[in-house]
């Protein structure tokens, strides 16, 4: 899909109607899963990793096409859960959804501003402009009470929740399709996007700025849409995590490690690929989850919990190591979605 | 005027801390181009060693003998487990590999020695010493000390040695340095070792401070935006970066802080280093790339 | 293989939803959100050690809570609020054929996080000596239980402590108290008490914020040296603690005129802050040491038969142990109050609030629990979910924890109109008819 150099490969007939019920039958699971899988399942696993996924998306518009680093998913998400929040409790009038849209162009804003260096600096140097947007958003919201409109918690939570259009969206269910919707269009439009001019600007970028300036790609132009496109998707990404998840969320919920955790979901999902995030958002979510459940039932009670616990963390960061250098690609790779094997891209020209 | 000599000759010395812990990466990065996230959980592990032998009674020294011989093998394992296999990888997987091995450092360092805070008394104490009505911290004029000890025998270490120019061939260029016959791995090894051991100070002289516990890792935070005013490839550039950061931090929590409503280092540092890179975006010091296509 | 291990991992999540719910005899399932892991860990190891103890004394040595065993099981959440919401909706149906009776939070950004969420599952949180403090009001707040301490009554019990030092209330008046604080909505949690008490006493309040995660205060101990307060009030929460008392040695702020709170006043906190601790008091909800009746019967019955779950026993008795201790015997009265009434079964969440709003612990119970001196005398009812409100002062004579005074008791009187307020205030936002507890049948 984003091979710039893949032909349409001539496909047998019977393939691409096998591919198509394929397709159809993963549409009827998604509808349907809400009735196969527990209340928790839902809950505390379904819903945040479509979020998540969102958010791998978001983050792989902008460094995995693009090219440009950045360690800040967080502070974009926080934006649209914050500006989320208070167009629902200052503009009543505005539905969900159309709050969702203008919480997500106010972070594609944010993103945009902060985008910004990035036609002076490059590569690691770069992070530093993401991570300060990370820290100053942070303190932002938490510094003064107008954001969080004075609760003494300083958390923000929609009061009327999640319904619109005479719609609940409050239940387990409700949530749960409300993301998937928000989640498919959001897949569909990034889809278009990277297919179209604006995707292959953004990859002649990330192959070498420079060269692509010299053959005439807008490189100034293409480099702040990455960041707008990519901040608009993280914001309604946000705003999903704090109301459509959380219930209710603070800045803690969107600080460094959830930049980082986005991060590690797309280099493990694989860079510049739209299913990446899925893959990668799977793994970091249930990975944990399941080292839990393992280490519960085998270790429980033979071994001090607190090196039990600490042993777990050391695991995750070997089998990201281990991950890493096994299969540079990603998961996308890995299982062996990806049809035709392009040249191997990379972040940074050498 | 003294309130202003004071917090900038304040924020000078506390800037040399973080000096402290830039110069650990600068000296990764430039050998192997690592960006390494680890550096504060190798930090930790130094520190929390030393503390745990001496707990158990092992002289001073003999603690101070045994965290080297520890963190040298550690240096080893690293090159051998994490960086040879990903030889000519992205600088982007390499950083999110040693935010894995961050992880695995903190994971096994706290798991065997404990997650308790534990006290660090370096037999210096923290008493202010008055220039006229100006403090002065004792503890940061000394860790300042400390500091510039360090660069001397690094630059000494790089200019008057075989392994240090070694070192600079391959900082300078990887592919000629293997040509010429250098092991390239050892001397990786020996830079991450050497790292580990100036990391090993700092986690002393930040243990010191605020006890010996997991915080200590989250200084690198703190080191970022040193590093980057600095530029990554420069030691002089990394304490001269601390000072910009100690000094902008102190004064701007002072003079800035009260209209803000206080609590703005945190990314005022990060801030500052975005104004310097629009003026430089290779850092003070760092080189500049020049791109052919 | 690869592929394989992918399958396994997802095949193991799978299956840890289905455990089987098998067990003839159903023992009361306490999900506890701990964090041996992060930068909070320190704090968190010493405390589950408390509480696991106690639990383990409960269930082996008195054979349960009137014949209910406990059935106790551990979460890692790093602190970190998102993961302990996890860990709540993994858990708040229950276990093993058990509802869950209450969840506790062990953190006050959980609780603010799950405040909603819990009320809608009516699940009570507890969150001893944390928590929100408007939720002490329970005709707005029915699930949620900030026990023995809100934030409104450290202030409050700080000031007084502060009065009873200078000689009266009559001789605050003029002086200069400042809060160093965590920036953060935790950190905030008492100014709008600090600042009542001031208006009530004519002093001068100083709001002083320490950015997390604090490891370097030099430009706000400078504006103290400037200000020159009379006396300090920590409200700082992890390294940021131990920096702020040795920065205030470096600046020559006295520790005997710093009194820190709860969560500044552990061992963790000035164990390595040195000789620069010494004479720093803080309010003790949960005292240190182990002088007390429990941690005899204890040290005979858990720590040396070797089942403690304690690493390093010379911490035995630690500030973080004890709160531990205080905070599963809170849980074990209210669950034994709730089985009396009930009946000796696993409580769902109902009854669970019903049991926590008809607790109380009176001198004669803290004699027979052996918490005499640990624990203040507890009444909590369905319109005061604190029940307690007091502390005693200890400080740190660079070896242990040395008791001051006795249960100070804070301002209610005070209090409790702003409590109302923003109780009230909340109410009207999210549109909750506050309850009337007297009309409540059982």
């Amino acid at each position: 899909m984003s091979e710039i150099n893949l032909p349409a490969a001539a496909e047998p007939v019977d393939s691409i109607g096998l591919k198509a019920l394929g397709v159809a039958a993963a549409i009827a699971v998604l509808l349907a899963a809400p009735f196969l899988a527990s209340e928790y399942w839902i809950n505390a696993i379904i819903v945040p990793f479509l979020i998540l996924s969102l958010a791998g998306l978001g983050l792989n518009l902008l460094t995995g096409y693009a090219g440009q680093l950045s360690l800040g998913a967080g502070a974009f998400m926080m934006v649209g859960a914050y500006a989320t929040f208070s167009l629902q409790l200052r503009v009543p009038d505005l539905p969900l959804p159309l709050a969702l849209i203008v919480a997500g162009l106010i972070a594609g804003a944010v993103g945009l501003f902060f985008g910004i260096p990035s036609t002076r600096i490059k590569g690691f140097y770069l992070i530093v402009s993401t991570l300060a947007a990370q820290f100053f958003f942070e303190w932002l919201f938490l510094k003064f009470p107008w954001f969080y409109n004075g609760n003494s918690s300083a958390t923000i939570a929609l009061s009327r929740g999640l319904s619109f259009f005479g719609l609940d969206a409050n239940g387990p269910h409700g949530r749960y399709y409300l993301t998937l919707g928000i989640v498919a269009l959001l897949t569909l439009f990034s889809f278009n996007l990277i297919r179209g001019q604006t995707g292959r600007n953004w990859m002649a970028i990330r192959d070498m700025d420079t060269a692509a300036a010299v053959i005439g790609v807008p490189v100034f132009r293409a480099k702040l849409q990455a960041f707008a496109v990519s901040s608009f998707i993280l914001g309604i990404a946000g705003a999903l995590w704090a109301f459509a998840y959380l219930g209710s969320a603070s800045v803690q919920s969107f600080g460094l490690t959830r930049s980082y955790q986005i991060l590690f979901i797309i280099i493990i999902g694989g860079l510049g690929t739209i299913r990446g995030a899925y893959f990668g958002a799977a793994f970091v979510s249930l990975l944990p989850l399941a080292l839990d459940w393992l280490f519960q039932h085998v270790f429980s009670g033979h071994v001090d919990a607190g090196l039990l616990q600490n042993i777990q963390k050391a695991i995750f960061g070997l089998l990201i190591i281990w991950f890493l250098i096994k299969e540079p690609e990603g998961l996308a790779r890995l299982l062996g979605l990806r049809r035709a094997q392009g040249t191997r891209r990379r972040l940074f020209p050498s | 005027m003294n309130m202003f000599l004071e917090t900038l000759i304040g924020g000078l010395l506390a800037g040399t801390m973080y000096s402290l812990v830039a110069i650990g990466f600068v000296l990764i990065y430039k050998a192997s181009g690592v960006f390494n996230y680890a550096q504060g959980s190798l930090l930790l592990f130094g520190a929390l060693t030393f503390v745990t032998l001496t707990d158990q009674g092992v002289p001073a020294l003999g603690a101070i003998a045994l965290t080297i011989a520890l963190l040298i093998l550690t240096a080893i394992a690293i090159e051998k487990l994490l960086l040879r296999p990903l030889t000519n990888r992205s600088p982007m997987t390499l950083f999110m590999a040693t935010l894995g091995l961050s992880y695995v450092v903190e994971g096994v360092a706290q798991g065997i020695m404990g997650s308790q805070v534990r006290a660090l008394n370096l037999g210096i104490d923290d008493l202010p010493i008055f220039l006229g009505d100006i403090m002065i911290s004792q503890f940061d004029l000394i860790a300042a000390a400390v500091a510039l000890a360090i660069v001397v025998v690094l630059s000494l270490l790089f200019n008057r040695t075989r392994i240090g120019i070694q070192l600079r061939g391959v900082a300078d260029d990887t592919r000629a340095a293997l040509s010429l016959g250098i092991d390239i791995n050892r001397i990786w090894q020996i830079v991450w070792a050497v790292a580990g051991l100036v990391g090993l100070v700092a986690g002393l002289l930040w243990g010191a401070r605020q006890g010996v516990q997991f915080s200590l890792s989250l200084v690198v935070l703190k080191a970022l935006p040193v590093l980057i005013i600095g530029g990554f490839t420069s030691i002089p550039g990394a304490i001269v970066g601390g000072l910009i950061v100690g000094a902008g931090e102190s004064l701007a929590e002072t003079y800035i802080g009260p209209y803000l409503g206080g609590g703005i280092t945190p990314w005022f540092a990060y801030v500052l280093a975005l104004v310097f890179l629009f003026i430089r975006p290779a850092g003070l010091f760092g080189e500049r790339q020049i791109e052919r296509v | 293989m690869k592929r394989l291990l992918v399958a396994a991992f997802l095949a193991g999540t799978l299956l840890s939803s289905f455990a089987p719910a098998c067990a003839e005899e159903v023992s009361q399932y306490i999900p506890l959100p701990t964090y041996r892991v992060g930068a909070y860990a320190s704090s968190g190891e010493l405390w589950w050690g408390g509480e696991r103890d106690y639990f383990r004394y409960i269930n082996e040595v008195e054979g349960g809570v009137e014949g209910v065993k406990l059935n106790y099981e551990e979460f890692e959440t790093e602190w970190s609020p998102d993961r302990t919401v996890e860990v709540y909706e993994r858990v708040k149906a229950g276990k093993d054929g058990s509802p869950l009776a209450f969840f506790f939070t062990h953190g006050t950004p959980a609780t603010y996080a799950l405040l909603e969420k819990a009320a809608a599952d009516k699940i009570p949180l507890i969150d001893p000596a944390g928590g929100k403090t408007e939720t002490v009001d329970g005709t707005v707040f029915p699930y949620a239980f900030p026990l023995l301490f809100s934030y409104y009554s450290q202030a409050s019990t700080g000031i007084n402590y502060i009065a009873e030092k200078v000689g009266g209330f009559d001789k605050l008046k003029g002086l200069k108290i400042a809060t160093v604080y965590h920036d953060s909505a935790y950190g905030r949690a008492s100014q709008p008490a600090v600042d009542a008490l001031g208006r009530k006493y004519g002093f001068e309040n100083i709001q002083i914020p320490v950015a997390d995660p604090g490891n370097e205060q030099s430009p706000q101990w400078r504006q103290i040296r400037e200000q020159k307060p009379d006396w300090l009030f920590l409200r700082t929460w992890g390294v940021s603690t131990v920096v702020a008392l040795k920065t205030a040695q470096r600046f020559g702020f006295p520790a005997d005129h710093i009194i820190g709170d709860v969560w500044a006043g552990s061992e963790s906190d000035v164990i390595p802050a040195g000789t620069a601790a010494i004479g720093y008091s803080a309010l003790a909800p949960y005292p240190g040491g182990t002088d007390f009746e429990i941690h005899k019967r204890l040290k005979a019955e858990i720590l040396d038969k070797g089942k403690s779950d304690l690493r390093d026993q010379k911490l035995f008795g630690a500030v973080n142990y004890n709160i531990g201790l205080v905070n599963a015997a809170l849980a074990v009265e209210a669950l034994r109050t709730g089985y009396k009434h009930f009946g000796a079964r696993p409580l769902n969440g109902e009854e669970g609030r019903w049991a926590f709003e008809h607790l109380t612990i009176d001198d004669k119970r803290l004699e027979e629990i052996g918490f005499k001196g640990l624990l203040q005398q507890i009444r909590i009812t369905p319109t005061d979910h604190e029940g307690g409100g007091a502390a005693r002062i200890q400080s740190w004579d660079g070896e242990k924890w040395v008791l001051q005074t006795d249960w100070i008791k804070a301002d209610h009187e005070l209090l409790n109109p702003l409590i109302k307020e923003g109780a009230a205030a909340y109410a009207k936002e999210n549109g909750i008819t506050p309850r009337t507890p007297e009309t409540e049948t059982n």
